[in-house]
């Protein structure tokens, strides 16, 4: 059996394991990575000119971090690795990519998506306001520029994230103003038993929220009928809880709801998605091999379903294996073996995750001005009337009509809270509404760029 | 606040000793440091990467990661995602929204 070309996108936790295991039994894929360095969000390498060590700049995660970072610079010399580029568009068995302004094409037998994942946002007023970001934003302005978003940052939204930069930016010296935290600490109790399936995990999550209560960085959970307001810029994050209304004062908000899988590619390959009730979103469906509806489509990582970098990173190898054993190399099975065992304990915490930090139901009471598509400037109440006289019931039509998800994100940014919107406003259930389909480019390609060579 | 306005919106915490070096943001002199983002090195400067206009409000980017398109500039002529692009000695940055359009 001749080898196959075998191309990888996202050079992260999951894309490099799967290029390294690959490598292993001497087949050399071409990796695809978008940044000039591999290592994904989780483990983004900052520019050399940066001095601050592993410890400062990853913490607990230092020693992952490195032991990634080593492996892309072996595997950059033996296999084909490119980074700084774009993959944009999957079709008939090759990728259009974008390098330096140039377009390229792959060709493949074999494609490994492991594409990552950001951060799950949902609208809330004033979000669109300068100093509003994502929580990974915000934990990438100081792990790979060494700045914090604000003078005084506010933290909002759920999820272990949520902690975690939050004890980050306190760290490093930044004035936390507060840490607001929609779930309930009794959504947090009754999953806490379940969490204890990865107890080191636990107890990180943990140290990160006890070490915010003695340096006095204020914890509310709970939080409801949150607001930013401000003119041209953040003043104040607004917020109710225990029937009371209150308010802090700040310049900068990270804002994030757990985290969503970048699946465009995923789509565009003809891969089959199915709703997944946990997560109430849509995912690309795979088989205990990582392999998706579409044969050799394998799909690898946070970019298929939210697992975590270290679910991450097994997910690659585990589909490297399974690659590796499908052209004729031996089936480490002993290895596959422990791999799955390991998945299945971290997707039980994974699910005790989602339970302890549930998206909160507030869209349906924002108020009709608040924007809902940050691209276009659509609001909620211009997305309630459009349902409404044109009886929507199907994201796509409901994307035609009001150019929501049409903008320069597709969607990536509102897509999760339109379809919650939709859902609620026609009555149906969110599943029956729909995804927006993917589209190529999957990101903006510059005009000037588009027919060079 | 006007002494709020002249400050930038993000604020440099740790490596702050890197070599600076000089680029033209919206036809002026301004100054970054050596491994800044052109996002980084604006908002150092200013409280926002776009101004308002007759649709959308004033914009300062949002995800840092690529994912939300928001923070396009024009880099000596040339629509760039400025989260994703190292400023450079002597490059031109034009934060004009309808420059900054491909």
């Amino acid at each position: 059996m001749a080898d196959p070309a075998i191309a990888i996108v996202g050079a992260g936790p999951a894309g490099i394991r799967a290029a390294e295991a690959l490598a292993r039994h001497g087949l050399a894929a071409v990796l695809v990575d978008e940044a000039p360095k591999g290592g994904g969000q989780i483990y983004r390498q900052a520019p050399d000119v940066f001095r601050r060590p592993y410890s400062a700049r990853y913490g607990f995660e230092a020693r992952k971090a490195r032991a990634l970072h080593e492996a892309i610079a072996r595997l950059a010399g033996a296999i084909d690795y490119r980074s700084s580029t774009l993959a944009w568009n999957v079709w008939d068995r090759k990728l259009d990519t974008l390098h330096d302004g140039h377009t390229g094409r792959i060709g493949f037998d074999v494609l490994v998506i492991a594409a990552g994942a950001m951060d799950r946002i949902l609208p809330l007023p004033g979000w669109t306001l300068p100093g509003v970001y994502s929580l990974g934003g915000a934990q990438i302005a100081l792990k790979v520029q060494g700045c914090a978003i604000g003078r005084r940052v506010a933290f909002v939204g759920t999820g272990p994230l949520l902690y975690l930069v939050a004890y980050q930016y306190a760290k490093a010296g930044a004035r936390v103003a507060a840490v607001l935290d929609t779930s309930s600490a009794a959504d947090k109790r009754g999953a806490l038993s379940a969490m204890g399936a990865e107890p080191r995990t636990l107890a990180k999550g943990l140290y990160y929220r006890a070490w915010l209560g003695a340096h006095r960085i204020a914890i509310e959970e709970g939080a409801t009928d949150l607001a930013i307001a401000g003119d041209g810029g953040v003043r104040e994050l607004r917020y109710r809880r225990g029937g009371i209304d209150k308010s802090v004062d700040c310049d900068a908000v990270g804002l994030g709801f757990g985290l969503k899988p970048e699946t465009q590619l995923a789509d565009l390959a003809g891969c089959a998605f199915r709703f997944d009730r946990d997560s109430r979103q849509w995912l690309p469906e795979r088989n205990a091999d990582g392999e998706s509806s579409v044969p050799n489509v394998y799909l690898a990582g946070d970019g298929a379903r939210i697992g975590g970098a270290d679910a991450a990173e097994l997910w690659g190898e585990r589909v490297g294996l399974a690659i590796a054993a499908r052209f004729g190399r031996p089936r480490d099975a002993v290895r596959i073996a422990a791999i799955d065992a390991r998945l299945a304990r971290l997707a039980k915490f994974r699910a005790a995750l989602e339970r302890a930090f549930p998206i909160p139901s507030q869209l349906a009471a924002l108020a009709d001005d608040t924007i809902l598509c940050r691209c276009e400037s659509i609001r909620v109440g211009q997305a309630k009337a459009a349902i409404r006289d044109f009886a929507l019931v199907e994201m796509n039509r409901m994307k035609a009509i009001t150019r929501i998800g049409m903008g320069r994100c597709q969607g990536r940014m509102c897509g999760l809270a339109a379809a919650e919107l939709l859902a609620a406003q026609c009555g149906r259930d969110v599943a029956s509404v729909g995804r927006l389909r993917g589209q190529p480019p999957v990101k903006p390609i510059p005009m000037p760029w588009a027919g060079s060579p | 606040m006007p002494e709020d306005a002249a400050r930038g919106q993000m604020l440099r915490l740790v490596d702050r000793d890197r070599p600076s070096l000089a680029f033209v943001l919206d036809g002026a002199p301004a100054t970054a440091c050596e491994g800044d983002t052109i996002l980084t090195a604006v908002l150092t400067a200013r409280r926002r990467l776009a101004e308002a206009n007759a649709v959308d409000g004033p914009r300062a980017g949002f995800c840092l990661m690529g994912a939300c398109q928001e923070c396009w500039v024009a880099v000596d002529g040339k629509p760039l995602r400025a989260c994703g692009t190292l400023v450079a000695a002597g490059m031109r940055v034009t934060t004009d929204r309808t420059r900054a359009r491909g």
